[in-house]
C-alpha cells in the first residue's frame, strides 16, 4: 500500500476575457433577414400564420389510416426476406415454372405481413395514444384580450400563454411577465437536462411591466426576430422590437418546452416556437427501426444462402439440359415434349422451377419463428420477479420485443447519472464537529456497526419544526447539541445562516425550503432538525429558532458562491450587537483562509475528511470570524463603493471579499451523500467483469459527476490518471483554436497508452470539449482515448451530445450499445443505442416510451444483460443452427433426388407438411411433423380437398415397414455418435471453463432451461489473459450461483453494502452543485415584494445586478 | 406502494416455474463413466442388429428373368419389333423350395416414372370419380386431355396413357406336363388407393359413365373392360391400374403384379421347372429401358435389403473403435488441470 500513485488532474481551462462572456449583446436592428430567420408578431395570428410556422401540435406516430397499408407494406417489402417470397410467389403463378401450388408461398407470406403489421399497428396507435395526451393538455391562451382555456396543440406562434405553478412549459415561450419581483420565474430542467435545480429566468423590463394585466398585454406589439429552430438548449439569440426600441434577448428569457414552472404564481410568454420546432423536439432524435446483429447476420446468411441456392439451381439446369437431350429426347413414347420446348427452354424453365423447390434452405418460416421466440424471451423478461420493484408496483417491461438476444452482447453501456445511477436525494450523513465525528454507530467493541433500514433512528419529536424525512442514526451529536456545546451550536448556526434558500411556510410549523441545490437543502434541513431552525428572511435578516427560541440576525453581506472562490459567506450581526462572518466552502478554499490557531484541529479534521471523501460524500468545510465594528463599517463603505463601481467591478468586490475571508476559525467539516440507487456499485462491478464498459453521460455538473464516479467505484484511487477536460469555450474562431490545442494531450496519451493498457485510467470530458473532441479530425482520437481508459465520465452534455457520443461508438467500435436514462434528456440517447433502457416508475415518462426496456431500478440492469441476454442469445444460436440444419437436409435430399428424376423438380417429400410444421410448431417440431402429417396424410382431407392433397396413403404405406424405422434409426444415431464423440474427446483434451465448473457444482446434472448455456463464455478463453480467464470464471460462478439459488426456496434480500471504505489520498475538491448562488436576488432590496412596483424603469437590472447565468457555468478557474 | 406480504399486486409477476424459468431440465455431462460404456453398448446392440438384418436379408429368395429381348438369341427378340400381338415364353428352374407367399413383380429400368410433368399428367377428380371432369379433364393432361377429335379421354394424361400392358402366366412342369400356377390379383395395391383416392363414378352399369369419352390412345381396350374376368376389378379401381398410377419413386422400379397363394403353391414354389409365359406389348426400347419378371419373398424385415444390415454392423464396430479411442484419450489427458 505504499508508493501509491497519486491521482492527477490534468486540467485544461482556457480563460476568456470577460466581453466574450457578456450576454447582453445589443444586436444591429437593422439586419438582414434571410429567409432562416423566424420573425414573430406577437398577438398577430394572421400576420404569423403567413409564415408557417408550425403549431405547437406533435406528432410521433408513423401512420395514419389512409397511410398505414401502403406505407408499411413498403416497409416491409424493404426486408430482403419479404420481397424475395414476393418473388417467388410471382414464379409460382407461372404454370411453366411452378413446381408447387401459389398458396404455399402464398399463405405464410401473408401471415408473415399481418403479423407485423398488427403489431406495428398497434405501436402506432400507442404513438396516436400519448401524442393525443399530450396535445391535449389545456392552457390559458390569450384570444382577442380574453383568456381562453385551450389545448396545447392550438396554440400558435405568436400567441401570449399564462402559466401557472408546476404546469409543464408548453411550448418554446419568450418570457414577458410574471408574478415574481424582478419578473424571475423558477423552473425545473430536469426533463431537458437532467439537473434538479431550480433555475432562475427572468423577463426584461420593459415587457415586465405589464404585469398580468389583460388589456397591456392584448395591446402588446412586440416583434422577435429570432435564429430558426434549432436543438442548443444553452443558445438563444433573437431581439425584441418594442415601441420602436430593440432588446437583445439571449436565452435567460425563454422558456423551453419541457420544463416546469416552480415556486412562481404565473408567468405570461410568448410563443416563439411550437411543437415539433421546439429544443425539446429538436433534440429527442429521430425514431430508428432497431435491428439487432442478428438479424444483420441473418441478411448475410440468407444473401450467401441465395448464391448458394442458386448455384445449386444452375447446376440442376446443367443436368436438365443433359437430361433432356440424352434421355427425355427418347422417352417422348410416353412423355411427349410440349411443343415449342427444346432442351435449353427446359433447362431455363427448370431452373427457376428449383428456385421454387430448393426456396427451403431460407423458409419464410424461419422469420416467424425468430420472432416468436423473441416474442417469448421478452415475455420471460415481463414475467421475471427479480426484476419487479415493489416499492412503486413495477415489473420490467420489454417494449420491444425483437431485441433480446441482442442484450447478451453489449460492449459498452452508456448511463444517465440523476435519478438512473442516483436517487437524486442528498442526505446530510455525517459531520465533524471540532475534531469529533459524527454520524457513525460503534458497538460496545468499538467495531463500527453497519447502518441499515433497520437502525433505530434519531428521534427529532422534541423539536415541533423538525422534518419527519429527516433520518440520523447518531444519537450523541443531537446530546452534544442539546447539552449546549458551543461548537456543535456554531455549526448549525452557521448552516442555519449561510445559505440562499428560501423558506416556504403555508402553514404555521410547516416549513418548505426552495433551495437551489440539493445539497444546500439538504445542509439547512440538518440545521432545522438539530435545533436551529431557518424561518424566514427578508433582504436585512434572517430569523431562526435556536433551541426553541427566536433570533433574528440582521443581515449585513453575503459574499455569494461561484465557481472560482467555491465558498459563500454571509456577514450577520447577532441581537447582542456581535457580527460573526459564517463561511463555508471547499475544504481545500477555505483551509488557505484558516486562522494559524487551528493548526491542530485542521489536522484531525484533514483525517475526516478524508475518511468522507473516501466513502463518496460530498464535503464542505465550516469556518467563522468575529468582526469588529470599525472594520466592519470601513469594510462596508468600501463594499458599497466596489459594488457601485462601473469598471472593474466583480475584480474589486473579489479582493474585498478576500481580504474579509481570512484568519477564520476551523468549525468542522459536513459530510453529505448523493444516494445511490441500491445496488449501483455492485452491479457496475459485476457488468465490470463482464468486459462491459460504463461511461455514464450526464447534463450534470463535472464535481458532481466526479464525486458519483468515486461512490460508484468507477472511479478508484488505484486508478493511475484521471484525465480530465475540462474546457470552456463559447463559441467563436480563437476559443477553437484553443481548444484543439488543449486537446493535443489527447493524441499524446494515445500513442502512451498504445503499448500499455494494463493499469486503469479513467477520462472525465465536459460537454465543450466533447462538441470539439467530436468534430470530424479529433473524434476518432477521443474514442481511441475513451476506449482505453476504464471509465469515461461526461459531465455538462447536452441530450444531443450524448446521441452522439452513442453514435460515435456505435459508428467505429461496431460494438453492441445499450442506453439506460430516466429523462426526457435522455430520450435521444436511448433512441441512438442498439438498446434503451428506460427507468420507469419515476414522474416523467419520456424515456420510458422512447425505450426498448424498461424497469425501476439500475441494478437489473445486471440480470437483464447477464441472465435474460445471455439466455436469449443462445437460445436464438441454438435455434438457428437448428434451423439451417434442418432446411438443408431437407434441400439436399431435393439435390441429390434430381439426379434420379430426369431433373425435372419433382419433388419427393412433400413440403406442404414442411412449410406447416415450420410455421405453427417451431417448439417439439418432431412430435408435431408427425401429428401433423398424420392428419394431414389421412383420408379424410383427401375427401374434402380432392386435388390438393393428392399424396393420401404415403405415410400408411411406408412407415409400417420396418426397413424404414429401421433406416431412420440407423441415420438418426449416425448423426448424433461422431458429435458425441468429438465432444468427449475435446472436454478432455482442452476443457473449457464450462466443463470445469461444472465439474465443479454438479457431478452429473446441470438444471438448465436450455441446454448448453455456457458454451459462448467458454468461446474465446484461450485468447483472453489470465486475469480477464479468471475474472469471467468468477461471473460464471456468478452465474451459476444466480440460478442455484433460485432453486432454494426464498432467496436472501441481498444486504445493502456500503460503500467500500478507502484510505484516500484524494481530498474533495467539492463545494456546491450549483454554480453560483442567487445572493444577489437575496439581498436584493425589492426581493420580497409580491407585487412589482410600477416605475420599475429606475432599476435597471442590466447593468446592476449581476444576472444569475445557470445554464452554464462561466470558465473554471 | 409497499404491499403486505401476503396480498400480491397484481404487477408482480406469478411465481410459477415456467415464468421463473426454473423448470427442471437436464443436460448430460459427458463424463467417461457414461460415454464409453454408451458407445460400448450401442457399439454391440448396433452389431447385433446388423447381424439379424443381414441373416433375414440374404435368407430372401430372389429369381430375376430378364424378357427385354435385345439378345437375338432370347425367346423375346422376335417380340421386340412386332406391331402384332406377340407371346413370347422362358424357362427357369428353381433348385430349393421358394418360400411362400411369393410375390411376383415386374420390373421396368430407365423408366421415369418420377418426372415431374409426367407424374402431375392426371386428373385426381376424375380418378376420384367426378363426372364433371370426365367431360372436361384438367388441362395438367396435355396432351393426352383429348383426343383428335376433342373427345375428352378417361382417365386422361401421360401416366394413364402409359400403362404397363404386358401380361404373364406362369406354369409349373410337373413330369413333363404344364400345370399353371394360380396368380392372385388381389389385394396388390395400396388399401388407401383403392378405398380412398380412386373411385367409380357410382353409374352402374359402369360403362354408362364413359359415354361421350375416349380411351387412352395407347391402350387396346377401355377401362372398364380391364378385366374380363372380373366385373368389379375394373374402372378405377382395377388393381393393376392403381399399381400402376402409384408413380416409382426411381428410375429402375419394379412394381407387384401378382402373388402367389393359391393351391398347391401356398407354402411357396416346390423345387423344379417353371415356365414364364409373356403376352408383349410394352415397348421399352426406344428409351434403351429393360423389362424383367422378379420373383421374390419377403422377410420380417421387408424385401431383400443387404446394405442396411452391412451398415448397421458398420456402425455398431465404429462405435466399439470409438470407445477405446476414448478410452485411451481419457486415460492419457483426462482433466489436465484439476483446480
Amino acid at each position: 500500500m505504499h508508493s501509491k500513485l497519486l491521482s492527477t488532474e490534468i486540467k485544461i481551462s482556457i480563460c476568456f476575457p470577460a466581453a466574450a462572456v457578456k450576454h447582453l449583446n445589443p444586436i444591429v436592428a437593422l439586419m438582414f433577414f434571410s429567409e432562416e430567420e423566424r420573425y414573430v408578431r406577437a398577438n398577430d395570428r394572421p400576420s404569423n400564420l403567413s409564415y408557417n410556422y408550425a403549431n405547437n401540435a406533435i406528432r410521433t406516430s408513423k401512420y395514419n389510416i389512409f397511410t398505414f397499408l401502403p406505407l408499411n407494406l413498403f416497409e416491409q417489402f424493404r426486408r430482403l426476406a419479404n420481397a424475395y417470397f414476393l418473388f417467388l410467389l410471382v414464379l409460382q403463378l407461372i404454370p411453366q415454372v411452378s413446381s408447387l401450388s401459389w398458396f404455399t408461398t402464398a399463405l405464410p407470406l401473408i401471415l408473415v405481413l399481418s403479423m407485423t403489421a398488427v403489431k406495428d399497428a398497434n405501436d402506432d396507435i400507442n404513438r396516436h395514444k400519448s401524442d393525443r395526451q399530450v396535445n391535449n393538455r389545456m392552457v390559458n391562451i390569450l384570444i382577442d384580450g380574453v383568456l381562453k382555456n385551450e389545448k396545447w396543440m392550438n396554440v400558435q406562434v405568436g400567441d401570449i400563454i399564462k402559466l401557472e405553478s408546476n404546469q409543464f412549459v408548453t411550448a418554446d415561450l419568450l418570457l414577458l411577465s410574471s408574478s415574481e419581483p424582478l419578473n424571475l420565474v423558477y423552473v425545473e430542467t430536469a426533463e431537458l437536462d437532467g439537473e434538479t435545480n431550480l433555475k432562475v429566468k427572468q423577463a426584461l423590463t420593459p415587457t415586465g411591466e405589464m404585469g398580468d394585466s389583460i388589456e397591456a398585454l392584448s395591446a402588446f406589439k412586440g416583434e422577435v426576430r429570432c435564429e430558426p429552430p434549432n436543438n442548443r438548449l444553452d443558445k438563444f439569440k433573437g431581439t425584441l422590437t418594442m415601441n420602436g426600441q430593440n432588446y437583445g434577448l439571449d436565452n435567460d428569457k425563454i422558456l423551453l418546452r419541457g420544463c416546469t414552472l416552480r415556486n412562481t404564481e404565473w408567468c405570461f410568454g410568448l410563443v416563439i416556437f411550437g411543437g415539433p420546432d421546439t429544443k425539446l423536439m429538436q433534440n429527442s432524435g429521430k425514431t430508428k427501426f432497431k435491428r439487432t446483429s442478428i438479424d444483420h447476420l441473418m441478411n448475410v446468411l440468407v444473401l450467401c444462402i441465395f448464391g448458394f441456392l442458386f448455384t445449386l439451381c444452375f447446376i440442376l439446369a446443367i443436368g436438365n439440359a443433359i437430361w433432356e437431350v440424352k434421355e427425355g429426347s427418347v422417352f417422348t413414347v410416353f412423355l411427349p415434349r410440349e411443343p415449342g420446348v427444346n432442351a435449353g427452354l427446359s433447362s431455363f424453365l427448370s431452373f427457376w422451377s428449383y428456385v421454387i423447390v430448393l426456396n427451403a434452405v431460407v423458409p419464410i418460416s424461419l422469420y416467424v419463428s425468430v420472432e416468436v421466440i423473441r416474442l417469448g424471451n421478452s415475455f420471460f423478461i415481463n414475467w421475471d420477479r427479480k426484476m419487479y420493484y415493489p416499492k412503486n408496483d413495477t415489473p420490467a417491461q420489454a417494449r420491444t420485443t425483437t431485441l433480446n438476444e441482442e442484450l447478451g452482447q453489449i460492449k459498452y453501456i452508456f448511463s444517465d447519472k440523476t435519478g438512473t445511477l442516483t436517487q437524486n436525494i442528498m442526505t446530510f450523513n455525517k459531520c465533524s464537529i471540532n475534531g469529533k465525528n459524527y454520524g457513525e454507530l460503534y458497538d460496545f467493541s468499538g467495531q463500527r456497526v453497519e447502518i441499515t433500514e433497520k437502525t433505530q433512528k434519531v428521534d427529532f419529536s422534541w423539536n415541533k419544526l423538525a422534518d419527519p424525512k429527516f433520518d440520523f442514526h447518531d444519537y450523541s451529536l443531537l446530546e452534544t447539541v442539546r447539552e449546549g456545546n458551543p461548537e456543535a451550536q456554531a455549526f448549525f448556526r452557521l448552516l442555519a445562516l449561510c445559505h440562499t434558500v428560501m423558506p416556504e411556510e403555508k402553514k404555521d410549523g410547516e416549513l418548505n425550503y426552495q433551495a437551489q441545490s440539493p445539497d444546500e437543502g439538504s445542509l439547512v434541513t440538518a440545521a432545522r432538525n438539530f435545533g436551529f431552525v431557518f424561518r424566514s428572511r427578508t433582504p436585512e435578516t434572517i430569523t431562526i429558532m435556536e433551541m426553541g427560541e427566536k433570533v433574528t440576525y440582521e443581515l449585513l453581506a453575503v459574499l455569494d458562491f461561484n465557481n472560482i472562490r467555491k465558498r459563500m459567506s454571509v456577514i450577520v450581526r447577532s441581537p447582542d450587537g456581535k457580527m460573526t462572518l459564517y463561511c463555508k466552502g471547499a475544504d481545500t478554499i477555505i483551509y488557505e483562509r484558516l486562522d494559524h490557531s487551528c493548526k491542530k484541529l485542521m489536522k484531525v479534521t484533514t483525517g475526516h475528511l478524508n475518511e468522507y471523501a473516501g466513502d463518496g460524500l460530498r464535503t464542505l468545510v465550516l469556518a467563522y470570524k468575529h468582526l469588529k465594528e470599525n472594520y466592519m463599517e470601513e469594510w462596508t463603505q468600501r463594499h458599497h463603493e466596489a459594488s457601485t463601481a462601473l469598471d472593474g467591478r466583480e475584480e474589486r468586490l473579489d479582493e474585498l471579499y478576500e481580504e474579509i475571508e481570512k484568519d477564520m476559525i476551523l468549525l468542522g467539516a459536513t459530510a453529505v451523500e448523493d444516494k445511490l440507487q441500491d445496488g449501483v456499485p455492485q452491479t457496475i462491478e459485476q457488468l465490470a467483469k463482464a468486459d462491459i464498459k460504463i461511461w455514464v453521460l450526464t447534463g450534470d455538473k463535472q464535481e458532481t459527476a466526479e464525486n458519483i464516479g468515486y461512490s460508484c467505484n468507477m472511479l478508484r484511487e488505484e486508478m493511475k490518471e484521471v484525465f480530465i477536460v475540462a474546457a470552456n469555450t463559447p463559441e467563436g474562431e480563437p476559443s477553437v483554436a484553443k481548444a484543439r490545442a488543449g486537446l493535443f494531450w489527447l493524441q499524446k496519451t494515445e500513442t502512451v497508452q498504445d503499448e500499455q493498457v494494463e493499469g486503469d485510467y479513467a477520462l472525465i470530458i465536459n460537454g465543450h470539449s466533447l462538441a470539439f473532441a467530436l468534430e470530424k479530425d479529433l473524434e476518432l482520437e477521443l474514442l481511441r482515448t475513451a476506449c482505453m481508459c476504464q471509465t469515461v465520465i461526461c459531465c455538462r452534455v447536452t441530450p444531443l451530445q450524448k446521441a452522439q457520443v452513442v453514435e460515435l461508438v456505435k459508428k467505429y467500435k461496431q460494438a453492441i450499445t445499450l442506453a439506460i436514462g430516466d429523462g426526457a434528456n435522455d430520450v435521444s440517447m436511448i433512441k441512438a443505442a442498439h438498446i434503451g433502457v428506460g427507468i420507469s416508475g419515476q414522474e416523467g415518462m419520456q424515456a420510458v416510451l422512447s425505450s426498448d426496456f424498461s424497469f425501476a431500478q439500475f441494478r437489473y440492469l445486471q440480470r437483464l444483460l447477464l441472465v435474460h441476454g445471455r439466455w436469449s442469445y443462445l437460445r436464438m444460436c441454438k435455434f438457428l443452427q437448428y434451423f439451417f440444419y434442418k432446411n438443408f437436409t431437407f434441400t439436399f435430399v431435393h439435390f441429390w433426388y434430381a439426379f434420379f428424376c430426369g431433373f425435372s423438380a419433382q419433388l419427393c417429400i412433400d413440403t406442404y407438411s414442411w412449410t406447416t410444421v415450420n410455421q405453427f410448431f417451431v417448439w417439439g417440431s418432431l412430435a408435431a411433423y408427425f401429428a401433423i402429417t398424420f392428419t394431414m396424410y389421412s383420408s379424410g382431407m383427401f375427401l374434402i380437398f380432392t386435388s390438393i392433397f393428392p399424396f393420401v396413403g404415403t405415410v400408411r404405406n411406408s412407415l409400417n415397414q420396418p426397413n424404414v424405422w429401421l433406416t431412420i434409426f440407423l441415420a438418426s444415431l449416425l448423426c448424433v455418435l461422431p458429435v458425441v464423440a468429438l465432444r468427449f474427446i475435446l472436454i478432455q483434451i482442452r476443457p473449457t471453463i464450462n466443463d470445469k465448473v461444472k465439474k465443479h457444482l454438479r457431478p452429473n446434472i446441470v438444471y438448465a432451461f436450455c441446454g448448453y448455456e455456457y458454451s459462448l463464455m467458454s468461446h474465446n478463453t484461450t485468447n483472453l489473459g489470465k486475469d480477464v480467464f479468471l475474472q469471467k470464471v468468477v461471473l460464471l460462478l456468478i452465474l451459476l450461483q444466480v440460478r442455484y439459488k433460485t432453486q432454494m426456496e426464498a432467496p436472501p434480500a441481498p444486504a445493502p453494502r456500503r460503500p467500500v471504505r478507502r484510505v484516500s489520498t484524494r481530498r474533495s475538491g467539492y463545494a456546491f452543485s450549483h454554480s453560483q448562488g442567487y445572493g444577489a436576488l437575496v439581498t436584493s432590496e425589492r426581493f420580497l415584494f409580491k407585487r412589482p412596483m410600477k416605475g420599475r424603469l429606475a432599476f435597471s437590472v442590466q447593468t446592476d445586478t449581476p444576472q444569475p447565468k445557470l445554464f452554464r457555468p462561466i470558465p473554471v478557474e | 406502494m409497499v404491499k403486505e406480504e401476503q396480498e400480491e399486486s397484481p404487477n408482480r409477476p406469478d411465481n410459477t416455474a415456467f415464468t421463473q424459468q426454473r423448470l427442471p431440465a437436464w443436460q448430460p455431462i459427458l463424463s467417461a463413466s457414461i460415454v464409453i460404456p454408451m458407445f460400448v453398448l450401442i457399439g454391440a446392440a448396433f452389431i447385433g442388429v446388423g447381424v439379424a438384418l443381414f441373416i433375414a436379408s440374404r435368407d430372401i429368395q430372389l429369381q430375376e428373368l430378364d424378357y427385354t429381348g435385345d439378345d437375338s438369341a432370347h425367346p423375346c427378340y422376335k417380340c421386340r419389333s412386332s406391331t402384332e400381338k406377340c407371346t413370347c415364353s422362358m424357362t427357369f428352374s428353381i433348385p430349393n423350395l421358394f418360400k411362400g407367399p411369393v410375390f411376383f413383380y415386374y420390373g421396368l429400368t430407365n423408366y421415369f416414372q418420377n418426372q415431374r410433368k409426367y407424374g402431375a399428367s392426371k386428373d385426381d377428380n376424375q380418378l376420384y370419380g367426378d363426372l364433371d371432369y370426365f367431360k372436361d379433364p384438367s388441362s395438367s393432361c396435355d396432351p393426352y386431355t383429348r383426343d383428335s377429335r376433342n373427345i375428352p379421354i378417361v382417365p386422361c394424361g401421360a401416366l394413364a396413357n402409359s400403362m404397363f400392358n404386358d401380361t404373364f402366366s406362369l406354369s409349373h412342369v410337373v413330369n413333363g406336363t404344364q400345370k399353371i400356377v394360380p396368380l392372385n390379383g388381389k389385394g396388390i395395391a395400396w388399401w388407401t388407393d383403392y378405398n380412398v383416392k380412386f373411385r367409380n363414378p357410382s353409374v352402374t352399369p359402369l360403362i354408362n359413365a364413359f359415354n361421350g369419352t375416349k380411351k387412352p390412345t395407347n391402350w387396346p381396350k377401355p377401362i372398364y373392360e380391364l378385366d374380363t374376368t372380373d366385373v368389379y376389378n375394373n374402372g378405377f379401381i382395377n388393381q393393376d391400374f392403381l399399381v400402376w398410377m402409384r408413380r416409382a419413386a426411381l428410375p429402375d422400379f419394379r412394381k407387384l403384379y401378382r402373388r402367389i397363394t393359391h393351391d398347391d403353391y401356398v407354402n411357396g414354389l416346390p423345387a423344379g421347372n417353371y415356365t414364364l409365359t409373356i403376352e408383349y406389348n410394352y415397348p421399352v426400347y426406344s428409351f434403351n429401358g429393360r423389362k424383367k419378371v422378379v420373383l421374390s419373398n419377403v422377410s420380417w424385415m421387408g424385401g431383400k435389403n443387404d446394405f442396411l444390415g452391412i451398415a448397421y454392423i458398420v456402425v455398431g464396430s465404429m462405435c466399439v473403435v470409438m470407445s477405446i479411442v476414448m478410452l485411451i484419450v481419457y486415460a492419457k489427458f483426462k482433466f489436465a488441470e484439476d483446480d
